[in-house]
């Protein structure tokens, strides 16, 4: 039971991933998580001891590699980012290999390859720390405790709604209007008993129907079918029959 | 009538404090000063200057409890030098904390709200959805309408449940995120 609750808690300085350079070939791998590729980045940077501002992106890039190639073997689902930031590293790798001085000597002013990288890495490190401060913060907030919950707190419910609630309320209530939109857009249809009545008022009158000619006459597939329908019940159930005098001719309802 | 209320007004400062003391006591989520000084009908000046002597009286007497700004609104809670024992007797866990990514993502949004998933991506480097869902359920963050750009993407920021959670008055007694960058470097 103890473990179980255990596996919940998180500690942030413990369970950050490391990787332990052990002898030669051999990587000792502490699981844990690495946010992003940006965190991984930053880890690999601070294992080799390079600076951030002049990364030895051909070693870092290497490394970068050896990782994901680790995490493929050990069966770590690899998000796609990380994948994402390998060909951004690869990228910056081969940029680096063009000679920039000759094109600096043409006046033209070349940005080093790595910049981009370098001011995301410092823009994502700040966070990372922010995140570790409001860590800390979380953990001082659950050593304080507030009174234990009194009967006028359930009479007050209305109070603990937030925003979140009333979205969720706001949200149920548009899909039950939309449902009752739908609704009437069926009511305009013509039921099976108004066709019927329409085609029998028809034969009646005109003592004879062309079949086709009278579902021309429908607007939509919906109509067809009711239109079918009645045909079908008004054959069955009332003195009228349907006549071809042809083959592939046209056919008739005729009042008999 | 006219004696009762002549009473009301000269309700002395030790009194006011004890009336404010219970009210901020039985409120179930921090109270601001501003319903205090409705409740009991007195200046909302006169209610913060004894809401500052409650808290110092609080912290003088060494109290196991204190009275603390949180949210906007006032709350009397345990000091944390006593967590051992309460949480013995509630026979409370720490409960779960958020994970790394859920961290970040919180940090990300108490900065640049309102901030787009997109957006946090461009920080973080990683896709985020699974930890706002998190924060969403755990009412730490809101949504707070779209954007007018391409596609109206939503807009998140951190809820009242946030200011409580990581005990902070209001947003702006977070540390600037410059500072972050003096820390690390």
């Amino acid at each position: 039971m103890e473990e179980q609750i255990e596996q919940f808690t998180f500690d942030f300085y413990k369970e950050t991933a490391h990787i332990d350079a052990g002898s030669g070939d051999q990587l000792k791998l502490t699981l844990g998580e690495f946010a992003g590729p940006l965190d991984l980045l930053l880890f690999l940077i601070k294992q080799e001891q390079a600076n951030i501002f002049d990364i030895p992106i051909s070693r870092i890039a290497g490394e970068y590699l050896r990782y994901i190639r680790l995490m493929k073997e050990m069966d770590i689902a690899i998000a796609a980012d990380f994948i994402v930031m390998a060909a951004t590293l690869i990228e910056i790798k081969s940029k680096m290999l063009l000679p920039r001085e000759i094109a600096a000597e043409d006046g033209e002013d070349i940005d080093d390859p790595r910049k981009e990288l370098v001011d995301r890495l410092l823009e994502y490190e700040k966070f990372k720390a922010a995140a570790e401060m409001l860590y800390e913060r979380t953990t001082i907030e659950q050593a304080v405790f507030t009174r234990g919950p009194i009967e006028s707190d359930e009479n007050n419910a209305e109070i603990n709604a937030t925003v979140f609630d009333l979205l969720s309320v706001f949200q149920k209530i548009l899909s039950r209007h939309t449902e009752e939109v739908m609704m009437e857009i069926h009511r305009e249809e013509i039921s099976l008993a108004d066709m019927l009545k329409t085609l029998r008022k028809r034969i009646f009158d005109e003592s004879e129907l062309d079949l086709a000619r009278f579902f021309d006459e429908m607007h939509n597939k919906r109509e067809l079918v009711t239109a079918f329908m009645a045909v079908l019940e008004i054959v069955r159930t009332e003195s009228v029959k349907l006549v071809q005098r042809t083959t592939f001719g046209t056919i008739v309802l005729r009042k008999i | 009538m006219e004696v009762s209320s002549e009473i009301e007004k000269s309700r002395s400062a030790i009194e006011l404090a004890a009336v404010i003391e219970a009210l901020i006591f039985v409120s179930d989520e921090p109270i601001t000063s501003r319903l205090l000084s409705e409740v009991i009908s007195e200046d909302r000046e006169i209610v913060e200057t004894v809401l500052q002597a409650l808290k110092i009286d609080y912290e003088k007497r060494d109290s196991g409890l204190q009275i603390r700004e949180i949210a906007g609104g006032w709350q009397i809670s345990t000091r944390t030098e006593y967590h051992d024992e309460v949480r013995q007797f509630l026979k409370t866990r720490p409960s779960a904390k958020l994970s790394l990514a859920s961290l970040e993502t919180l940090a990300v949004i108490a900065y640049k709200q309102p901030v787009t998933v997109p957006e946090i991506l461009e920080i973080r480097g990683v896709q985020s959805v699974s930890a706002i869902k998190t924060l969403l359920e755990k009412r730490l963050i809101i949504t707070k309408g779209h954007k007018e750009t391409v596609g109206r993407p939503m807009q998140y920021g951190t809820s009242k449940d946030f200011l409580i959670q990581f005990g902070l008055k209001d947003i702006n007694e977070l540390p600037s995120i410059e500072d972050f960058a003096d820390l690390v470097s």
